[in-house]
């Protein structure tokens, strides 16, 4: 990616649209979306203020959109934009920010924060202000398909685990088949068991599906640094794959901001509609078995709880369907006070986890979701997104706390029906 | 002279500016654009748009615990202007005899008098916290300031006018408002409109993902 910073202001006023201007022309300063961010209340810093991060758009928008910006910019009282402000916000913008969307969800009137700091990233990193540890994984995506560096030989060599530990054949470059289901390098490399997991349960449900040697990854590191061209070469990818082999359905893993990627932004990244349907992992599960197909028996007693990946449940609006699997596999489960659409985030989505100038921040602000977890005293914690398990793991550890994490996936594949007990 | 004035020319040129300022900026807005959204949606946008249009006026759990002053003062000032602004006397007959030609029921003095208290408490709460809290202070720009400002010049002097019956008086609290009419649409205060647009943009998108925002 070419690096420059005036076109990074350009960049930056470009995505300027009628949702921003609006939300700008709303924003009172009343500060309540500080108290929706972790990141300001594990530090109690002002400058974390979800609307302060957007301070250098918020000039720009001035002086472009408004008649006192305007005015100013002719008498020559404006002070433009200077690259020092870019490298001052940098890190407010990439580190201090995981786009959770928890503010967009307290604004009293109505601003889409996350929205804003997706945007605003697009001009931050065309100026080439972004973290080199986001930089690095976008090349990586970009050059061999992986921003962990997994190569289809890799997979292969995780795949071949699966089949010997299953007996399965994992289907791969299947013409026709119903479903073609992408992984996350997070998976493949630290958490093969969900890929055992849906072999497991797609073999006892009888689903039809395949992977795609052309494109397996779901990862999306282009929408985390703020590069649409980035981001829709890496959607095309996907598309591409999935239409040459005539598939009816892409299944997303568990992979927060991978759905919101590939679901939610695909489609306008490429300038045009699929010629198939995204179904995330958790909907399918939950679809499977109320049609009948997913057979489960038995469940377990264990306390647990459910952290709700953000861009899965509040930005994808996957909201029942972890709830309902659960019901079906855990009688012990409680739902920590604020949970669903108003969660809390691991600290680590967004790209922060990538970013390791951020890690002492991420770790501090950790300590929201000890709270949460301390307040509801349970020892097992289920979640969703395999970025949202490594970085509660870390935090975990961190905070030397006697806490598992487990894979929802994963957690319904051991109540499975196998086809010999039925 | 100077009273013919404020009460005639200077009250339509400034209900002018406001008119013609406010029409202007919703043009701003729109003019900036917006690419349709290709994603298959869950649920209308439409839906999601008008709901969250309403849902939004009823804080969450936990903001209204953590931002409790905020909300609470939020609350009594804009609840008390909107009872002043609308439905004291003089603002009852003023409003019919220059634009409605038509009046409604008015509030009875005492609970002007309550309202005005209200918004009072509330104002100068904000405004504060707007000084006083790190991260009102950091966020505040002299816009805030002007604007709040001038808001309460404009209550301070409506209500010494009705409670002094003194024609000075209600001849400065017009100038005021003629300024803040003058002003309102360069600032901030246009929340008062634009809260319309970004709620409904955010209850739109939401909506079509399935989340009621």
């Amino acid at each position: 990616m070419e690096h420059d910073f005036a076109k990074g202001v350009e960049e930056l006023g470009r995505q300027i649209d009628s949702r921003i201007a609006s939300y700008f022309s709303s924003c009172v300063h009343c500060g309540l979306c500080a108290e929706a961010c972790l990141f300001y209340t594990e530090t109690g810093d002002p400058r974390y203020t979800p609307i302060y991060k957007l301070e250098p758009m918020r000039r720009l928008w001035k002086e472009q959109h408004t008649f006192w910006g305007k005015f100013a910019v002719k008498l020559g009282l404006s002070k433009p934009l200077t690259e020092q402000d870019f490298a001052d916000w940098e890190e407010l913008v990439y580190d201090s920010c995981t786009m959770c969307g928890r503010c967009s969800m307290v604004c009293p009137v109505g601003n889409d924060i996350a929205y804003m700091i997706r945007k605003e990233r697009e001009g931050f990193s065309t100026a080439g202000y972004s973290p080199v540890g986001m930089q690095e994984a976008t090349h990586r995506a970009l050059t061999i398909g992986s921003p962990m560096g997994v190569t289809l030989k890799t997979l292969k060599a995780a795949l071949a685990h699966v089949e010997k530990d299953t007996g399965l054949k994992i289907p791969m470059d299947q013409q026709g088949a119903d479903y073609m289901t992408l992984f996350s390098s997070m998976e493949i490399v630290n958490f093969p068991e969900y890929i055992e997991s849906v072999a497991r349960i797609f073999d006892a449900a009888g689903v039809s599906w395949t992977i795609s040697s052309e494109a397996f990854e779901a990862t999306n590191s282009g929408i985390q640094i703020g590069s649409h061209e980035a981001a829709g070469e890496l959607v095309s990818r996907v598309v591409n794959a999935a239409e040459s082999l005539g598939v009816k359905f892409v299944i997303s893993p568990e992979c927060g901001h991978a759905y919101s990627a590939i679901r939610w932004e695909g489609p306008n990244l490429i300038g045009r509609p699929y010629k198939f349907e995204i179904i995330h992992i958790l909907e399918l599960l939950d679809q499977l078995q109320k049609d009948g197909r997913l057979q489960l028996s038995g469940h377990t007693d264990t306390p647990l709880t459910f952290h709700d990946p953000c861009q899965i449940v509040r930005r994808g609006g996957v909201v029942g369907p972890p709830r309902d699997l659960l019901g079906k596999v855990a009688s012990g489960f409680v739902e920590m006070a604020d949970h669903g659409t108003m969660n809390w985030c691991c600290g680590g989505g967004g790209g922060v986890s990538a970013n390791e100038r951020a890690e002492e921040l991420r770790l501090k602000v950790f300590d929201r979701k000890r709270k949460q977890l301390e307040e509801l005293g349970v020892k097992t914690m289920v979640t969703a997104c395999a970025n949202c398990r490594i970085v509660l793991e870390e935090g975990i550890e961190d905070r030397e706390m006697d806490v598992e994490v487990i894979g929802l996936t994963e957690l319904v594949a051991e109540y499975l029906t196998t086809k010999s007990a039925q | 002279m100077i009273g013919q004035l404020i009460d005639g020319p200077l009250w339509y040129f400034s209900l002018a500016v406001f008119c013609l300022g406010v029409l202007f900026r919703f043009f701003t807005i729109l003019r900036a654009g917006l690419k349709p959204d290709l994603a298959i949606p869950r649920a209308g946008g439409a839906a999601g748009a008008l709901r969250n249009l309403f849902t939004r006026f009823v804080p969450r759990r936990d903001v209204a615990t953590r931002g409790r002053l905020t909300l609470v003062a939020g609350y009594l000032f804009h609840l008390g202007l909107f009872a002043l602004l609308f439905f004291a006397r003089p603002h009852v007959d003023f409003y019919a005899e220059r634009i409605t030609g038509f009046d409604w029921p008015a509030l009875p003095y005492w609970a002007f008098i309550i309202s005005a208290e209200i918004a009072f408490i509330g104002l100068l709460l904000l405004w504060l916290h707007r000084l006083l809290h790190p991260v009102t202070r950091l966020l505040s720009t002299a816009d805030d300031h002007i604007g709040t400002g001038l808001v309460f010049l404009v209550m301070l002097t409506g209500c010494l006018a009705l409670a002094q019956s003194f024609e000075p008086l209600r001849l400065l609290h017009l100038f005021l408002a003629e300024l803040l009419l003058i002003y309102f649409p360069f600032s901030s205060l246009m929340h008062t409109f634009t809260f319309v647009f970004s709620r409904g943009y955010t209850g739109a998108i939401m909506g079509r993902k399935g989340v009621n925002a």
